[in-house]
């Protein structure tokens, strides 16, 4: 608990002292952490600049294995980021007040690992530096390009939604004069939160909140259509869309987890992330494991019962076969761990949480793993070699920058940014416990006149 | 309308490779290493795949030339974000190299598994390197590449006919793999042509395409051996 008092906060309320504590204190602790997470993504910088000038020979692909690494950590990634602006709009639409203390973070989450998602394709190319022939020499056909347009727009609704909805606590960090005011100043636009703003803003978040779900639900289906869209097998099925958005939301919600966990114990916000945050969030991962386990069998079951040989090549490769352990592992992160934690009130603590959500984190990726590489070493023209895939020192390396690039980003933006919304805060204090009460009164038959017959 | 094809005789094929020989000189196909080829990076945009069937010591063996099918209905060409992989209207599937970007979706659209990828820039042996095929066109790192039924014969074959002011003959245009096979396995020619043999050989009785259910129109065909 911080007793003292940081001086430069002396004149703010008592959240706003406790909130906008990072901004102005740092302990060696957190220089240490970005210290080693700056070295692991500057060693993926220089990885990836060995691949750029010898080719991606560099990586362990091959024919017919095309794709590996870099398109497993897109679809996650990309999954990663459904966390925030999905999770905060429904919260918000739906008017769980449990929401305030927790929307900011999820949303940083989201602008920020979009961006480390959407890289990873361009990793991927064998040409980077003709990227933009995507808009040049666009072909609406594929949906490689429904993806650029989606993410694109995603990316955008997604940076305003996290912006907006920080505007009176940059105004308030501006009024306070803390850190860089000219920054701040920039930033805060000069919102001065009269009530006539308070209420546009609330308008206006309220429309987005509706406009970004439709836009996030898009953008993993469409991942799951450039799958589906081809004649692969266990790749063409109807089910991939939905599949994958369900996918993205479960590892956002298990990353949205995490954070909130190391959050509370990094800057003491036991205060505001508090045990029914994380009986509540445990009760939506555990929803989504069961959710996650009925589309995951439904999907196996379809192509085990069809048993078309072509599917079966991979399926087999999957459950028994060279990719067992990557799949049985799946199933335990996915499900089992999740299920037996989540299912009891009281493994539903931040400690409980933080183990199923490293277990559904990893999980996730698993699937993807799963998705990609069984069906990319089995193709359907039969007398193909079977390939083998063996991720390259590259590719890993690659891999574990975008994590700490991620986390390192995430890092900083606490520095800058309150990761608890003060002003949604104080409005629940002062305006919605009164507002809850008349809603839920609302929600009653009139209580019986005292005359009646 | 023209539509460029090709009958291949199973009956026929020996295994030999010559036809793999063949298009590797004419389309300047780079060398791997063979730590490279054993990873699965070699190039053969034809190829002579075999199967083995029956266990030791009665065993057959089967040959089936690969090249690109070029489909009439090709699932890389829909899915190519920057129309690098097209159909043309005489019906070959070519890539743009200058325009590819190399995300590979086209080669994992493909069933056939016939797109190929520049994971280095290409290498042949010195030797090689000077007696390059002028008429085709080097490959950078980084992009797909796939056969083209040796389109830039079709091209010269065209502009000598109109020079001699005459109809272009069914062996005037053929790929390098049909003209160089040994035993006349491979058959070339215009499927909708009555004067080409394989508008005729496309409806014998032995004629399949493979995987004809996906929907994709291969246009070549293979005549499955009589056993």
């Amino acid at each position: 608990m911080p007793s003292d008092v940081h001086p430069q906060l002396a004149r703010l309320s008592p959240d706003e002292q406790r909130l906008l504590r990072p901004l102005v204190e740092t302990s060696p602790g957190f220089y240490l952490v970005a210290g080693a997470l700056g070295a692991v993504t500057l060693w993926g910088v220089i990885a990836y600049y060995l691949q750029l000038r010898f080719g991606l020979g560099r990586t362990g692909l091959n024919r017919p294995e095309y794709w590996g690494i870099y398109i497993i950590d897109f679809v996650f990634f990309i999954g990663i980021s459904h966390a925030g602006t999905l999770i905060s709009a429904i919260l918000r639409v739906s008017k769980a007040e449990w929401r305030r203390a927790i929307t900011r973070s999820a949303e940083f989450i989201t602008v920020l690992v979009i961006g480390f998602g959407a890289i990873q394709p361009i990793i991927d190319l064998g040409r980077p530096d003709r990227v933009l022939f995507v808009f040049q020499h666009a072909q609406f056909r594929s949906p490689l390009l429904w993806d650029v347009i989606s993410i694109g727009l995603y990316f955008t609704a997604s940076t305003i939604y996290l912006y907006l909805p920080m505007l009176p606590d940059l105004a308030i960090i501006r009024d306070a004069g803390i850190k860089a005011p000219r920054f701040y100043r920039f930033l805060a636009a000069g919102y001065l939160d009269t009530p006539a703003q308070r209420a546009r803003l609330e308008r206006v978040i309220g429309v987005l909140a509706i406009v970004v779900i439709p836009i996030a639900v898009s953008v993993h289906t469409i991942i799951g259509w450039i799958f589906a869209m081809t004649l692969r097998p266990m790749w063409h099925s109807t089910i991939f869309g939905p599949y994958f958005v369900m996918g993205a939301i479960y590892s956002g919600i298990a990353a949205i987890l995490i954070a909130m966990v190391i959050l509370r114990r990094a800057y003491r916000l036991e205060e505001y992330f508090k045990p029914v945050h994380f009986d509540y969030m445990g009760r939506l991962l555990l929803v989504f494991s069961l959710l996650w386990f009925y589309f995951t069998f439904a999907e196996y079951l379809t192509a085990f019962y069809g048993g078309e040989p072509a599917e079966m090549r991979t399926f087999w490769a999957k459950l028994s076969g060279p990719f067992a352990v990557p799949f049985w592992t799946m199933v335990l992160g996915c499900f089992v761990i999740p299920l037996a934690l989540m299912c009891r009130r009281a493994t539903r603590t931040p400690r409980g949480t933080l183990i199923a959500g490293i277990a559904v984190v990893i999980g996730m990726w698993l699937e993807r793993f799963n998705i990609v590489v069984p069906t990319s070493v089995n193709p359907r023209w039969e007398f193909e070699s079977i390939a083998r895939y063996l991720p390259s020192w590259v590719e890993l390396s690659i891999l574990a920058a975008t994590f700490s690039g991620f986390i390192l980003l995430y890092m900083l933006a606490t520095k800058f940014f309150p990761i608890v919304s003060i002003w949604e805060i104080k409005e629940g204090r002062e305006h919605s416990v009164r507002e809850v009460a008349d809603r839920v009164a609302g929600y009653l038959p009139q209580t019986p006149a005292a005359s009646g017959d | 309308m023209t539509r460029w094809g090709m009958v291949i005789d199973l009956d026929r094929c020996t295994g030999c490779g010559a036809c793999e020989v063949a298009c590797k000189s004419e389309n300047n196909i780079a060398t791997v290493s063979p730590e490279q080829a054993d990873m699965g990076r070699a190039f053969a945009w034809m190829k002579v795949m075999t199967e083995v069937e029956g266990d030791f010591p009665n065993t057959t063996m089967r040959f089936v030339p690969r090249p690109c099918m070029h489909c009439d209905n090709p699932p890389c060409v829909h899915v190519c974000p920057v129309a690098a992989t097209y159909i043309n209207d005489e019906g070959i599937v070519g890539q743009i190299y200058p325009r590819c970007i190399g995300c590979r979706y086209c080669a994992n659209a493909c069933p056939y598994t016939v797109k190929y990828f520049n994971w280095f820039a290409p290498e042949w042996p010195a030797a090689e390197r000077e007696h390059l095929n002028p008429d085709v066109s080097l490959r950078p790192k980084g992009v797909i590449e796939k056969c083209t039924f040796c389109h830039h014969r079709l091209q010269k074959a065209r502009e000598d006919a109109r020079a001699e002011t005459r109809e272009l003959r069914e062996e005037d245009y053929q790929p390098a793999c049909a003209e160089v096979c040994p035993t006349g396995a491979i058959v070339f020619g215009d499927l909708q042509n009555p004067r080409h043999r394989v508008s005729a050989l496309k409806h014998d009785s032995r004629a399949m395409r493979l995987m004809e259910d996906l929907g994709t129109e291969p246009k070549v065909y293979y005549l499955t051996p009589r056993d």
